[in-house]
C-alpha cells in the first residue's frame, strides 16, 4: 500500500515534526515545563500505541495494560535498589518480565472473549497492583524512590532532560515503526483477520489463539519498555502506576486518537494529557469537563480523531 | 497408505450429536468416495449443517468417528482439518467483512504456505500469495472485484468469494453448505456451471435445497431426515425411492418434476 497524502497523514507527520523540534523550542523560550510535560506524553504515547496493537488491530480489549507500566518500572526500580544500576541489565529484564507476565496472563485470559476478557485482564492487573503493594522491602504502598537513573555506560545520560526526551522519542518512533511493520506482515494480517472473523480464520487453517497470544506478548513487552522509561522519568515507582484507572486512561487515549490507526494513539495521548493539564489549572474538578468531552468524541467521532481527519480528507 | 487410496476419502461412522433431548445427528454413517460429488439433502431441520459442522470441527460429536484420507479426525480442531485438505463454505456467508476480496483469498493461501509468524515483510506485497488469490478469484469470476471490500460485494459475489476462499486452501474435499442460498436465477445458474467445473478437480460434499441443482450435479445423494440417513444412492435411485417421497411430501413435486 502506498502512503497517501491525506489529512490524517499530514497531521501525523506534523505532530512527529513538532515532537522532534520540541526541545529546541523549549531551549529557545526557556520553557522547561513543556519539555517535562511532553516527556511524559511521549512515554504514555508509547504505552497507548502498544495497547492499540492488541485493541485496535487484534480486537482484544485489555483493561489491564497499566500493569506493564508497573512491571517495567518495578524491574528498573528493584534492580536499582539492589545496586544494579546498568540499563543494559535493567531494561532487558524489564522487557523480559513484561513479556513473561503477558504470556501467562494472555494464555489464561485468551480463553475468554468480550466482556469476560475485559474483566479478567482487569482482575489480573489488580492482582499485580496488590502484589506490589505487599512488597514491603520495596516500599509497599508508598512506592520506591529510584535514586539513580539507568546507567548506559556513558552512551547516553538519562539525567539530561533533552537526552532523555530524545531517548523516549526514539523509543516511541521505533515502537510505532515496529507496530507498522507487524500490522502489515503476514502475522499482522492473521491477527486482524481473527479480529474480523475468528471462525473463518479457524476454518481456513489458522490456530487463532496462538497468533493472538503472540500479539498480546509483543504488546505487553513494548508497554514494559514504556514502564522502564516512566520509572526513569519520575525517579519513582509505586503500585498506583498500575491502578485500574490508569489502564482506563490508556484505553481512552487509544479510542480518542483512533483505534486501529497507526498514529492515532499518539495524537490521543497528546490531546488527553494536554487537556488534563490545561483543565486542571482552571479547576480541580477537571474530570467533570473531561468526561463529557470524551463522551462526545466517542459518540460522534467514530474512529476517534484520526477517523474524523480521514473522513475530512475524503470528503 | 495404500488402503486409504482405494477406500473412501471421507468415512463417517455411527456419528451422534444431541442438543438437549434432540438428536440432530442420529447414528449417522456415510462414505464419500474420491472424485465424486456427493449431495446431502433433507427437509429443514434434518441436521445437514450440524453434520457439516462436525465434519469441519466447529462442533464436536457425542460419539462416533470421522476418518479423512485414511486418518481419524474426529477430535481434531478445525484449523488442523483445514491443513489436511478439508475446506468448507458457510451457509451464512462467513468472510472477513473489513478486508478486500483479494485479502480474504490471499489469507487462505497464506494459511497453507508455512507458518505466519513472520513479522516484518509486507504480506500484501508477496507476489505468490497475490497470484494465488487472483487465480482463485478468476476461477469464480470475481477477478475484477479483487480490490473491493467484502462488505461492499453483493450477496451473490460473497457466495462466490466463499468458494474462492475454500479453493485457495487447495482442498482435497470441499464441503459446500448451501452455496446457492439466496441467489437469483442467473446467479444460481452460474454457480451450477462453476460447480460442474470444480467437480472434475476436487471431491465435493454439497448440502443444497435447490433440488434441480442437486440432481444436475450429484454422483451420489444421501437423504437425511431427523439426523438419520433414510436413503443413499445415485440420483435415479433417490428419485424413485418411496421413503424419500414420503419425507418430502411437501416438496414432492420438486423431486419428481425433474425426472
Amino acid at each position: 500500500m502506498k502512503p497517501h497524502i491525506n489529512a490524517s497523514n499530514v497531521i501525523a507527520a506534523l505532530v512527529a515534526l513538532c515532537l522532534t523540534l520540541l526541545p529546541l523550542y523549549s531551549a529557545a523560550t526557556g520553557n522547561i515545563f513543556i519539555l517535562t510535560l511532553f516527556t511524559r506524553i511521549v512515554i504514555f504515547a508509547l504505552a497507548a500505541a502498544s495497547l492499540n496493537l492488541i485493541m485496535g488491530y487484534g480486537g482484544m480489549m485489555s483493561f489491564g495494560h497499566a500493569a506493564y507500566l508497573g512491571i517495567g518500572g518495578y524491574a528498573v526500580g528493584i534492580l536499582a535498589y539492589e545496586g544494579i544500576g546498568s540499563g543494559f541489565i535493567q531494561w532487558p529484564v524489564a522487557l523480559a518480565v513484561s513479556a513473561l507476565y503477558a504470556f501467562v496472563i494472555g494464555a489464561l485470559s485468551l480463553r475468554t472473549r468480550g466482556v469476560y476478557f475485559i474483566m479478567i485482564t482487569l482482575a489480573f492487573a489488580q492482582m499485580a497492583y496488590y502484589v506490589t503493594s505487599g512488597l514491603s522491602r520495596y516500599g509497599g504502598d508508598d512506592g520506591l524512590t529510584i535514586y539513580k537513573r539507568s546507567n548506559f555506560a556513558g552512551l547516553i545520560d538519562l539525567s539530561n532532560r533533552v537526552q532523555f526526551y530524545y531517548l523516549c522519542l526514539a523509543c516511541l518512533f521505533g515502537g510505532v515503526y515496529l507496530i507498522w511493520r507487524i500490522v502489515n506482515s503476514r502475522f499482522g494480517m492473521v491477527v486482524q483477520g481473527v479480529r474480523s472473523n475468528e471462525q473463518r480464520m479457524q476454518a481456513i487453517g489458522f490456530h487463532a489463539n496462538r497468533y493472538r497470544l503472540v500479539c498480546f506478548v509483543i504488546s505487553g513487552t513494548i508497554c514494559g519498555l514504556a514502564g522502564a522509561l516512566l520509572a526513569n522519568n519520575t525517579d519513582f515507582i509505586s503500585p498506583a502506576t498500575m491502578y485500574w484507572t490508569r489502564s482506563g486512561d490508556l484505553m481512552v487515549m487509544v479510542i480518542l486518537g483512533g483505534m486501529g490507526s497507526l498514529f492515532g494513539p499518539v495524537i490521543g495521548t497528546i490531546v488527553f494529557l494536554v487537556l488534563e493539564e490545561v483543565l486542571s489549572q482552571f479547576t480541580e474538578y477537571w474530570a467533570l469537563i473531561m468526561g463529557p468531552l470524551l463522551l462526545l468524541i466517542v459518540l460522534f467521532a467514530h474512529g476517534g480523531i484520526m477517523g474524523v481527519l480521514g473522513r475530512l480528507s475524503r470528503a | 497408505m495404500p488402503d486409504s487410496l482405494a477406500g473412501p476419502l471421507l468415512r463417517v461412522e455411527n456419528l451422534v450429536r444431541s442438543f438437549g433431548g434432540i438428536k440432530a445427528t442420529d447414528n449417522l454413517s456415510l462414505d464419500v468416495l474420491p472424485g465424486q460429488l456427493h449431495a446431502i439433502i433433507g427437509p429443514n431441520g434434518a441436521g445437514k449443517t450440524t453434520l457439516i459442522s462436525q465434519l469441519t470441527g466447529q462442533l464436536m460429536p457425542n460419539s462416533g468417528t470421522i476418518h479423512f484420507a485414511g486418518r481419524e479426525i474426529t477430535w481434531l480442531p478445525s484449523y488442523q482439518r483445514s491443513r489436511l485438505g478439508l475446506a468448507r463454505s458457510f451457509q451464512i456467508t462467513c468472510l472477513l467483512p473489513d478486508f478486500t476480496a483479494a485479502d480474504n483469498v490471499a489469507l487462505a493461501a497464506q494459511a497453507h504456505d508455512g507458518h505466519s509468524f513472520r513479522f516484518w515483510g509486507a504480506a500484501r506485497k508477496e507476489r505468490h500469495l497475490r497470484d494465488a488469490a487472483q487465480a482463485a478469484l478468476t476461477r469464480v469470476g470475481l477477478a475484477r472485484r479483487a480490490d473491493v471490500l467484502v462488505s461492499e460485494l453483493s450477496h451473490g459475489e460473497q457466495r462466490e468469494l466463499e468458494l474462492a476462499v475454500a479453493l485457495a486452501t487447495k482442498p482435497k474435499l470441499l464441503l459446500l453448505d448451501e452455496p446457492m442460498a439466496g441467489l437469483g436465477v442467473t446467479e444460481s445458474a452460474r454457480m451450477v456451471a462453476l460447480l460442474k467445473e470444480l467437480r472434475k478437480e476436487v471431491t465435493i460434499v454439497l448440502v443444497e435445497h435447490d433440488m434441480e441443482a442437486v440432481f444436475a450435479l450429484a454422483d451420489r445423494i444421501t437423504v437425511l431426515v431427523y439426523g438419520r440417513v433414510i436413503a443413499s444412492g445415485d440420483p435415479n435411485a433417490i428419485r424413485t425411492n418411496e421413503e424419500v417421497k414420503r419425507a418430502y411430501l411437501g416438496d414432492q413435486h420438486v423431486v419428481v418434476s425433474h425426472g
